[in-house]
């Protein structure tokens, strides 16, 4: 193995660091980095995602470390889509210091996405995620002079660091057990195991760091402030590339890693595994998130809350297990990401124009811009679960393919929790929509000048994509069949 | 039907254009969930009628438009949860959405047993069954005319439709085991509705208790299951479409509410008679139930009727109207009130206009067309509902 070998292999993320610097260089010596700043990032990444495309199909570096497969491939242009999406978003914050170094450590942050999404063995697994979460925390708290913007850093700093050393120590009793860290060996190993005390405390530890980053009830406590008090493209991020990311690792290791002690979640037929682990997970988030969003005024908030639930549904996915499982919750959280970004990009366009993001600012959106509008009810009807769009059809397969999973229906109990609680967010999303449609617009709103071109396009760029998921579902659905293995 | 809801809506000058995208896209979503063989599309048509009612209600309703459009949505939506899970079930255990094929599919009895009650109970919310009905007073009361006319005329029988077509189709032996309480839950809706409109001050409340209780009939013709009473209940859907929104469009009054009482002549007394006759031979004890209660329907329409056209006009104009309208039904005090119509309100405010003539006129012909001649409809009805799997 050359080195020039490994480069070839390693070549997105190697641009992406690339393109980090190079938008750090220009932030240091031009003052137009406002504007350059983002046009680089986006033709970075851009280049990456062709690099990609260009890569073999099939690969294998140091057991595992760096694994390069349709379904990591697919992932990796998935994330750096969502990068993509994000860096727009920096050029209307205005109010935002240092926007070059903003931007380096976004891309930073999504290098780390790569790994996460491209590694099969454990240790790299870890360093994918602290390089992800220490980019978001310096993300999340970047806004200095908002005092809001630290307390989201700091929290999120806390108990991020918090889960992931409950997830090393998982890792570590894993390894202790196993003798190896590639989720391969680590599967044929478990084979010959017997579920011991010691092994379940490593898998639950395991679980742990990553119900932290998807946000799963109880660990969800960081959410609601990062949410609401981090710079709007920060809050983005965190909601989507970074779930993407670990969705995909989290599903990895349970179904490679750890497929052996499955278990079992089905009504009265429980058998002690991960996946009650998950199960309990998803219900408690699903039933958590969809009833404190119901008390929110802050828009933001609400969001937060209600990708505590989201996050439960995706988790049915994973615990229905099998391919099809796994396919549906890839489906699910990637148009979830998308949907979340367009709705912060809203929410982004909101806040400048009327200096808040409680629901009050929404008050006659409508006729204010009907674009923004009819946007926000377009991202806001997909998360609600309605058709014809992306979300509708992302629940459907999910609890179809949980509904299938187990014997004789066993996950019929959680299906029924996850449509009681998709009925139960109707209410607070609607109440959005009624702010937005129905009230009048206050007296005192002054007519802005409207979103800046950048945001304007990518907005309409994620509600089509919405949109077509939702009409379309096979051009994305079929492609993540097709990559799994 | 739309037609006529659109001649309605003729004087709706503020965000007109939003207010026909809102009415179209319910219009066009009915047809969707009328014409399609696949339970996705059906679903995805039926859902899709929702969210636009809700706009529909809470921008240009009135009385008390937010609270009863979100009750509205809300209960649409619970039913839409159980008609999801149903779907799924159905879709997982069948293999398939194609309704075509699902009906060859032999599911298991345990299945049915469950799945027919979630389907049916999901898509009868719609239809308003006792007791998920009360979203349909408050919505009916809340909605803009042509709101009202759509949402009494096609909407409520979106749900009596796919709950003959999906959930007793597909799961007939299901039904069999639940259709003797789907007739309970009928006829007490018959009984209840009639009466409590019997004590309404507000117009639009009695007609939208009304509703739920011809949607009773519709749903005592379905759990018959028989040829003469499922047609029966087909025929009613159509029947009290056209009547419904009559009652709302007020002009006509007299011609809707004789239809509404089941008078000879008229399509609601064709489609009664033929649920009644078809429900003697299942459950002769519902028809007897059923009886006493078009004695109240009659009661509370010929008292409509009395109001609005023989009480002097100083004495409705009478405060109490503003303040009937605004407390809900239930809370209303007991002594003999004044009805606040909207027909009364129509003497003090300018007179019809010539597309909401028109309007009525089209629902009035189809009324007695179908009341004089029903072989037209029902030569139709029947091959179909014979065709029908439960009934085999």
């Amino acid at each position: 193995m050359s080195y020039l070998e490994l480069l070839k292999l390693a070549a997105p993320e190697a641009i992406v660091v690339v393109t980090a610097l190079a938008v750090l260089t220009i932030a240091l010596t031009t003052r137009r980095a406002l504007v350059l700043g983002p046009i680089v990032a986006v033709l970075g990444v851009a280049v990456a995602i062709v690099a990609v495309v260009m890569l073999p199909s099939h690969a294998n570096l140091f057991g595992g470390m760096l694994v390069i497969s349709p379904l990591n491939s697919l992932f990796k242009i998935i994330c750096l889509a969502l990068a993509l999406a994000t860096v727009p978003l920096v050029s209307s914050e205005k109010a935002l210091p240092n926007p070059g170094e903003y931007i380096a450590v976004l891309l930073l942050g999504s290098v780390g996405l790569m790994l996460l999404v491209g590694s099969e063995e454990l240790l790299m697994i870890f360093i994918g995620l602290e390089l992800l979460g220490l980019s978001l925390y310096v993300l999340a708290a970047f806004d200095k002079a908002d005092v809001h913007s630290a307390e989201a850093g700091l929290k999120y700093f806390l108990f991020g660091s918090t889960a992931s050393a409950f997830t090393l120590f998982g890792i570590s009793l894993i390894y202790g057990l196993s003798g190896t860290t590639a989720l391969a060996a680590i599967g044929q190993k478990l084979t010959t195991l017997q579920l011991q005390p010691l092994l379940a405390v490593g898998i639950v530890m395991t679980l742990i760091g990553f119900a932290f980053k998807i946000a799963a009830a109880p660990f969800h406590l960081w959410a609601p402030d990062a949410y609401q008090g981090a710079p709007i493209p920060s809050a983005a991020f965190i909601a989507s590339g970074s779930k993407v990311a670990s969705f995909v690792v989290l599903g990895k290791i349970v179904l490679i890693g750890f497929g052996p002690v499955h278990g079992s979640a089905d009504w009265h037929a429980m058998i002690a595994g991960w996946s009650p682990v998950l199960a309990a997970l998803a219900a408690s988030s699903i039933l958590l998130g969809n009833f404190v969003a119901l008390a929110q005024t802050n828009v933001r908030r609400l969001l937060a809350y209600s990708a505590v639930a989201h996050g439960g549904y995706t988790l049915l996915g994973v615990v229905a297990g099998g391919r099809e499982g796994f396919s549906a919750t890839l489906f699910y959280t990637t148009t979830y990401a998308v949907t979340l970004i367009g709705a912060f990009a809203v929410v982004g366009a909101v806040r400048r124009e009327t200096g808040g993001d409680d629901l009050q600012n929404f008050s006659g959106l409508a006729a204010r811009s009907p674009f923004l509008a009819a946007c926000m009810a377009i991202f806001f009807l997909s998360l609600a679960g309605l058709p014809p769009l992306a979300g509708f059809f992302g629940k459907f397969y999910l609890f179809s393919v949980a509904f299938h999973a187990g014997g004789n229906h066993g996950l019929l109990w959680l299906v029924a929790i996850a449509l009681f609680g998709s009925f139960v967010s109707l209410y607070y999303y609607l109440i959005v929509l009624k702010v937005i449609f129905v009230d009048k617009k206050p007296e005192s709103a002054t007519a802005g000048d409207g979103p800046d071109f950048f945001s304007r396009i990518t907005v309409t760029l994620l509600a089509t994509v919405v949109l077509v998921l939702g009409i379309m579902p096979q051009t994305l659905a079929a492609k993540i069949i097709a990559s799994l293995p | 039907m739309s037609i006529s809801a659109v001649l309605f809506s003729w004087d709706v000058i503020d965000r007109a254009n939003e207010f026909f995208f809102w009415l179209l896209l319910v219009v066009g979503g009915s047809y969707g969930v009328f014409l399609s063989a696949d339970l996705f599309l059906l679903f995805l048509f039926y859902e899709l009628v929702i969210v636009p009612k809700y706009f529909l209600i809470a921008i240009f309703g009135s009385t008390n438009k937010e609270y009863g459009a979100m009750k509205l949505t809300l209960y649409s939506f619970f039913g839409g949860a159980l008609v999801f899970l149903g779907i799924i079930a159905a879709y997982v255990s069948g293999g398939s959405l194609d309704l075509n094929q699902l009906v060859q599919f032999q599911f298991a009895p345990q299945l049915q047993s469950w799945a027919f009650p979630v389907l049916f109970l999901g898509f009868a919310v719609l239809a308003g069954i006792w007791p998920l009905h009360t979203w349909a007073p408050t919505g009916h009361v809340a909605a803009p005319t042509a709101g009202s006319m759509l949402l009494a005329g096609i909407v409520m029988k979106l749900g009596a439709y796919a709950a003959l077509r999906v959930a007793m189709n597909l799961f007939p032996q299901g039904f069999q085991m639940w259709r003797t309480w789907i007739a309970v839950l009928a006829v007490i809706g018959i009984v209840y509705a009639a009466a409590v409109a019997l004590r309404q001050r507000d117009l639009k409340f009695v007609i939208g208790y009304s509703s739920v209780s011809h949607m009773g009939f519709v749903l005592l013709g379905l759990a018959t299951a028989n040829v003469f009473g499922v047609s029966g209940a087909v025929l009613q859907m159509f029947s009290h479409g056209v009547i419904g929104a009559l009652l709302f469009a007020v002009a006509t009054f007299v011609i809707a509410s004789a239809a509404s009482m089941g008078i000879p002549g008229l399509s609601g007394f064709a489609a009664e008679i033929t649920i009644l006759i078809g429900a003697w031979k299942s459950y002769p004890l519902a028809v007897w139930i059923t009886g006493a209660g078009m004695v109240l329907v009659a009661a509370f329409t010929l008292r409509a009727l009395k109001r609005a056209f023989f009480d002097v006009d100083g004495e409705s104009a009478a405060p109490s109207s503003a303040s009937a309208a605004r407390t809900d039904a239930r809370q209303m005090p007991a002594p003999p009130a004044q009805m606040t119509s909207s027909a009364e309100r129509s003497i003090h405010l300018e007179p019809i206009t010539i597309p909401e003539k028109l309007g009525a006129g089209l629902l009035m012909f189809a009324t007695l067309a179908v009341g004089l001649y029903p072989k037209f409809l029902l030569d139709r009805i029947q091959p179909a509902v014979e065709a029908m799997r439960f009934l085999k």
